[in-house]
């Protein structure tokens, strides 16, 4: 009798889940579980880091989080999963998290070829190399024979070569997994260059016993479009995340701010009663809450606002907005309109 | 069977049981079921992963083996640029796993047995700080082990242009350790063959020595013999060929020191943290080997006149080595293994080249499956080579 009971309640469950299984299966899950998983850097300061207190900051995490206030209407729903370069795709392909958000670089074979889609990029990015100062080079071309630090697993690794290759120089690779680690040994000299993303490059000299002793070195040697992922299969969550990072950079644009939301409401400007959700249907398109985009920008931020408080110039990275400036001030930001 | 068992009333019994009482044909059924669900396991795991892959469009196949790399590699015995093929790459891998499992190997086996020797010394300072030395290396995980050395090297040693230089030509700084060699001459190649001969030589005179030993009771000092052809002989080509001396002495030139031979500090660190740490395991493996054998063996022996020499070389050793040997080669195997955590010190062995190969072609799988390979080849070879030697070393009863 016992078991006659269970199955029906087995049976009823499933016909609800099958009943409410009508959104795609990577949103269903995040749904059901009530936060997002998201892989992020962990050990590159500005972009993905737990502060003192173990609170997870960065321009990556901010991502996550504005993803998580579309969805939840709550951006602490997120949970991190601190990731190697090594790690990240399989993490992705595996199910093990829904969202990478942990600055990996767009490329034409990690699209085809490791079953997974990136959408709006965050951060443009190129690569570069940070030098000692009592090296005395001042280019990236003088590096002939040097002993270079670098990632492994990176698109980083293969741009150094082929950079070295091309102005027919020598490299000596010092090649170490852990971000921290590699750091730490070429700020004991081992390496006469370390290379990688530029702003990474800030970020490993901010945390440099005596960072005004390092220089990182005018050339960039690559385009690095920076961008979260999501799996293949779920086109519904691919265009959430996508739309979720242009509503960042389209709230900048229209000049709404976390601080000004809620005046914002009761602007007259229809593009941006139709961004806040007060004319409904950008929501019911996504699939979302009409006051997503609010919630996002309410307690996010807009991209300027997320820029500044992770990277930006009054923070120990210290960078400029460049290429990373609204396409209005001649860097790449541009969204597409919201309607 | 059945003639054994009373007459019976009811039915008659049948003259065979049926097949599921029969013990043999029972086995027989039971084999082919595991069979068939090993056998549809393994399919449908494999359909499985294949249907995944398809699904998520992620690549498969060994294809890529013959693209090119473009990556760099900091050491390599043989030839490498970022224009050769993945398959150089990984061949570059490996053999640097099997230089540092080699040289390791044979390190930890030396300083291994010296400390077990040393543990069951009679002088109480020696037997103790050897026995300090096993606790300690130990219980100290490898990977803390080899960070500590790497750090050291790192930390400890000047940068280049400050370099130590202790003796003429070699020089020591954070880049490793960098020496002079004899610059490349016709006469070295004539001088290694004829070494070669020297040692193939010494070996059957050595077999001719204990054959007349056996016959005539006269011992013939085979070994002594070829120790002095292998040095005099070699030296004597040298000094034909007009006794060449010039050298490649390393010289500081841009950023780094040029010519010479460059040990690396990740290749010292992986070193040196394997040999010490597994030599700790294998000095307990030789003591407990050594005291395996019998007091009363020992005291036998010096009773009929041997040397102590003779007596650890003819009567302890040859029964010792029967109990060392097998665990011996599991500590081997374990080096080997252990040396994939080079990856964590920039060493480039075998899985580092791998991991990175797997991040630029996405295909985890294929080389997940080239790393279980390659390691498993080691272990079997190093097994056979062991149990062969185990089998030679066997108490031979007469």
């Amino acid at each position: 009798m016992k078991f006659v009971k269970l199955m029906a309640v087995a049976v009823c469950a499933t016909m609800l889940m099958v009943g409410f299984a009508h959104a795609g299966k990577d949103l269903d899950a995040v749904k059901k579980k009530g936060y997002i998983q998201a892989g992020v850097n962990g050990g590159v300061f500005g972009f993905g880091m737990p502060d003192e207190k173990g609170v997870w900051k960065g321009l990556d995490v901010d991502t996550a989080r504005a993803v998580a206030a579309a969805i939840f209407g709550d951006a602490d729903k997120v949970k991190y999963t601190p990731l190697t370069a090594q790690q990240r795709f399989t993490a992705l392909q595996s199910g093990e998290i829904d969202l990478l958000t942990r600055n990996a670089t767009r490329t034409l074979s990690r699209e085809t070829q490791l079953g997974l889609n990136f959408v709006q990029v965050n951060y443009y990015d190129g690569q570069g190399f940070m030098v000692p100062k009592n090296l005395g080079v001042k280019s990236a071309k003088e590096l002939d024979g040097a002993t270079v630090c670098v990632l492994p697993g990176t698109t980083t690794e293969q741009n150094a070569a082929d950079f070295f290759r091309t102005n027919n120089m020598k490299m000596n690779p010092v090649v170490i997994e852990s971000t921290s680690e590699l750091a730490k040994t070429f700020f004991a000299g081992r390496c006469d260059v370390i290379t990688s993303d530029a702003s990474q490059l800030a970020g490993t000299r901010a945390i440099a016993p005596k960072p005004s002793d390092y220089e990182i070195l005018p050339e960039l040697i690559s385009k690095e479009p920076l961008a979260p992922a999501v799996r293949h299969g779920d086109d519904q969550f691919f265009d959430i995340v996508n739309f979720t990072v242009l509503a960042l950079i389209n709230a900048e644009e229209l000049g709404i701010t976390s601080k000004n939301v809620d005046e914002m409401l009761k602007s007259k400007n229809p593009v941006i009663q139709r961004f806040l959700g007060v004319t409904e249907g950008n929501g019911k398109a996504l699939g979302l809450d009409e006051k997503w985009a609010y919630n996002v920008i309410k307690q996010v931020g807009n991209y300027g606002e997320v820029f500044e408080r992770n990277v930006g110039v009054n923070t120990k990275l210290g960078l400029e907005r460049g290429l990373n400036a609204l396409w209005t001030d001649g860097g790449l930001m541009y969204a597409p309109p919201f309607k | 069977m059945s003639d054994n068992l009373p007459p019976s009333t009811e039915a008659p019994m049948p003259s065979k049981p049926p097949f599921w009482r029969d013990e043999e044909k029972r086995a027989i059924v039971f084999q082919v079921v595991a069979l068939l669900v090993v056998g549809l396991v393994s399919y449908y795991l494999y359909s499985n992963t294949q249907a995944n892959l398809e699904r998520q469009s992620i690549a498969t196949g060994f294809g890529f083996l013959d693209k090119e790399a473009s990556f760099e590699i900091g050491e390599s015995i043989i030839e490498y640029s970022a224009a050769d093929t993945y398959l150089r790459a990984l061949a570059v891998g490996a053999l640097n796993t099997l230089k540092v499992s080699l040289i390791g190997v044979v390190l930890t086996i030396i300083l291994g047995t010296l400390i077990g020797i040393a543990r069951l010394s009679s002088n109480w300072l020696i037997s103790r700080l050897s026995a300090l030395y096993i606790e300690v290396m130990q219980n100290i995980p490898v990977l803390l082990q080899l960070f500590f050395w790497y750090a050291i090297f790192y930390e400890a040693f000047p940068p280049p242009r400050q370099a130590l230089n202790p003796i003429d030509g070699v020089f020591l700084c954070n880049r490793g350790m960098i020496f002079g060699v004899p610059e490349a001459h016709a006469a070295h190649p004539v001088m290694g063959w004829v070494f070669l001969v020297v040692l193939i030589a010494g070996y059957f005179l050595n077999r001719w020595g204990h054959k007349r030993q056996d016959l005539t009771g006269q011992s013939f000092p085979a070994l002594r013999i070829t120790a002095a052809a292998a040095i005099l002989l070699p030296g004597l080509v040298w000094l034909l060929y007009g006794a060449p001396t010039a050298m490649d002495i390393p010289a500081l030139r841009g950023f780094n020191f040029q010519g010479g031979v460059t040990v690396s500090p990740e290749f010292s660190a992986l070193l040196l943290g394997l040999v010490i740490y597994t030599s700790a395991f294998v000095a307990e493996i030789v003591r407990a080997g050594i005291q395996s054998v019998g007091k009363g063996q020992i005291e036998a022996a010096m009773a009929i006149g041997l040397r102590p020499g003779k007596v650890l070389q003819l009567v302890v050793l040859p029964q010792a080595l029967r109990v060392i040997i097998p665990p011996l080669t599991s500590q081997m195997l374990n080096l080997t293994k252990n040396s994939s955590l080079a990856i964590a010190i920039g060493y480039a062995d075998f899985v580092a080249v791998t991991n990175t190969m797997i991040n630029q072609t996405g295909q985890a799988i294929e080389g997940v499956a080239l790393i279980m390979l390659v390691f498993l080849f080691f272990s079997l070879s190093t097994s056979l080579f062991m149990n062969w030697y185990n089998k030679k070393m066997k108490l031979v009863e007469r």
